[in-house]
């Protein structure tokens, strides 16, 4: 089944270095207000914490229904950590900041987590 | 959950056949077709053996692909499951004629912020069904989404959004749940599925286990309610009374010898039918098992093989008893026609040993089979089950032409015992019945042939003695106008005999 993720994904987030410090993966299903919610507090967060430092992949399981299989993905948004490893997983909008940085282990800069 | 008794519909309900022996008839045709069923039970019971066997059938024999999304068993776990069950999940896989999926889900990895659906798993199976065009899905155990996700309002509405999807996409799905205390299952899904429900259990009784299939409800369609034993055997579940519903086996006009020459006698002098089944009935004592063995070495002299289920002796115990009588079973057994089977009864369960006796009979191909006996089976189980069993043994043996001789122990007594075997005395087709009859000091062994359907029989009790030259049946002596039997009859005919060797000669003059 992890042969399966291994193709290449259509890419829409901004490419970084080859090999930026945190490569995450949202999957969603569709342009619901629910994923257009989550990539919108993704990119915020990401821009406020880890500017620089992260590569986002955005994958429409619509678009490219086998790649489910291979992150175990059930719930829709899920944010998927490929690294730094070990792989951790949010699912839901990321409408709550504090728990996405808790979630993904990332140190917040400037002020503390909400 | 309520009860479903509603009047049953004119029309029939549309139903796809599971290929599962002995399912199909207790649901009249199969599961609902296009809808989902809930299959519950607890551990071990065999929720998914029936989830797999309903996919790989129909896969294999009604040409509808299928999906197996698991939620417990990684893929390779479960087709290395089901393997014992002669299913080949992988090569099916690469058929195109079932997709597996396993859906996991770590608790310690997953953090929750926010609103959310599963439309991945939604995804995932629509995305499965169509690549393969499948017609079936089995889900199992979705419950196990329960421990995977915090939110069970969110899971709640996306199941039963789930299951209503499953209809309108027509698949005719199994999905199965753990049997809950005072539900049918854990989480309540019977809640969401209302079509068919059906339980499974496995259940001890007197140390000795059955597994037991109910259809607790099946919306719109009349069925069977009472429990099934069902067993899961090398060839996939079973579930019991069945093959006793369609008695289409053929008769067969071709005789066998008993291997007791005046038994065959008592025949019309050609034995019994070959396929039939033959119930040798008796007291302690009585010589049953010798009988029985007559059978078996006529079987083997006649370049058959033979197969015998001893539930009482070890095999090297029937060949030293057996040479009393003057029957060496040893060069049979060397030769490979005869195999003694023995087991303790209480081994295992009935179905158990049914699956044992069909998967050795498959294998040998016996001309003749021997359970000896088949009253031992019932010390740890009930008459029903017994009988049940013994049916579908029986017409299995009828099917295959396989000749079955099956001895049944009575209490020490009268001739009146006869009425404790009525429950399985239906099933045969020829019963005798051995007694020892005690007078005079002595007793005198006798065989009576109480029934033999189809052919002509001697109504007679005939004394029989057992010898180096096996079981002999002595000619009728009746001097006068009343049979004499043992040494009576011995008293009489030397007497007999005096006399006329002191009346010959006067004669001669």
């Amino acid at each position: 089944m992890n042969a399966v993720v291994a193709a290449k994904t259509k890419k829409k987030a901004e490419k970084a270095a080859p090999a930026a410090e945190w490569q995450l993966r949202l999957y969603v299903a569709g342009q619901t207000p629910k994923s257009v919610a989550a990539l919108d507090n993704l990119r915020r967060l990401c821009e406020s914490h880890l500017a620089g430092r992260y590569e986002i992949e955005v994958i429409d399981l619509l678009v490219n229904p086998t790649l489910a299989a291979g992150d175990q993905i059930l719930a829709v948004p899920t944010l998927v950590r490929k690294f730094p490893e070990p792989i951790r997983k949010i699912i839901g909008d990321l409408s709550n900041e504090g728990k996405v940085l808790v979630g993904l282990d990332v140190q917040p800069i400037g002020k503390a987590p909400s | 959950m309520k009860k479903t008794n509603e009047p049953l519909h004119s029309y029939e309900l549309p139903k796809a056949r599971t290929g599962i022996q002995g399912l199909d008839e207790i649901t009249g045709g199969g599961l609902p077709r296009g809808r989902p069923t809930l299959v519950c039970g607890g551990a071990g019971c065999g929720k998914t053996m029936l989830g797999a066997e309903f996919i790989v059938r129909g896969a294999t024999a009604m040409g509808e692909p299928g999906v197996f999304m698991t939620f417990e068993e990684s893929a390779a776990e479960l087709s290395a499951n089901v393997r014992s069950l002669g299913f080949d999940l992988d090569k099916l896989v690469r058929q195109k004629k079932i997709a597996l999926d396993f859906v996991h889900i770590e608790r310690s990895e997953i953090e929750e912020t926010g609103e959310y659906d599963l439309e991945g798993l939604f995804i995932r199976l629509g995305h499965a069904i169509d690549t393969i065009g499948a017609k079936r899905v089995v889900l199992d155990t979705v419950e196990a989404l329960f421990a995977g996700l915090p939110n069970h309002a969110i899971l709640r509405a996306e199941l039963r959004r789930l299951f209503r999807w499953l209809k309108d996409r027509g698949v005719t799905a199994v999905i199965t749940g753990e049997r809950g205390e005072n539900s049918l299952t854990r989480y309540g899904l019977e809640e969401y599925v209302a079509d068919c429900v059906i339980l499974l259990d496995h259940r001890i009784v007197d140390q000795v286990s059955t597994r037991r299939l109910r259809v607790v409800k099946y919306r719109g369609t009349a069925h069977g309610t009472n429990e099934y034993p069902f067993l899961i055997g090398t060839a996939g579940i079973s579930v019991l009374p069945i093959t006793s519903m369609r008695l289409d086996h053929k008769a067969l006009n071709e005789r066998v010898s008993t291997g007791i020459a005046g038994l065959d006698a008592m025949f019309g002098g050609k034995g019994v039918y070959r396929g039939s089944s033959v119930l040798i009935s008796g007291s302690p004592g009585t010589g049953k098992s010798t009988v029985a063995v007559s059978f078996l070495d006529a079987v083997c002299r006649r370049q058959k093989r033979a197969l015998v289920f001893c539930y009482e002796e070890s095999a090297s115990q029937v060949i030293r008893n057996m040479r009393s009588v003057g029957v060496d079973l040893a060069p049979w057994v060397e030769s490979g026609r005869l195999k003694i089977h023995s087991t303790r009864p209480t081994l295992q369960g009935l179905e158990q040993h049914l699956v044992e006796m069909h998967s050795l009979v498959k294998a040998f191909r016996p001309a003749l089979v021997v359970v000896d006996p088949i009253s031992n089976l019932t010390i740890s189980n009930t008459d029903t089950a017994l009988k049940a069993t013994l049916m579908r043994l029986i017409d299995f043996l009828k099917e295959e032409a396989i000749t079955g001789v099956f001895t049944s122990l009575t209490a020490d007594g009268a001739l009146a015992l006869a009425d404790s075997q009525i429950g399985i005395s239906s099933l045969m087709d020829t019963w005798l019945m051995l007694a020892n009859i005690e007078a005079n000091g002595e007793r005198t062994r006798t065989i009576q042939v109480l029934k033999s359907r189809g052919m002509p029989h001697s109504n007679q009790v005939r004394e029989f003695l057992l010898s180096r030259r096996g079981v002999e049946l002595v000619d009728v002596y009746m001097p006068e106008d009343r049979v004499l039997t043992g040494s009576e009859r011995l008293a009489h005919a030397s007497r007999a005999r005096a006399d006329s060797a002191g009346a010959m000669p006067q004669e001669g003059r």
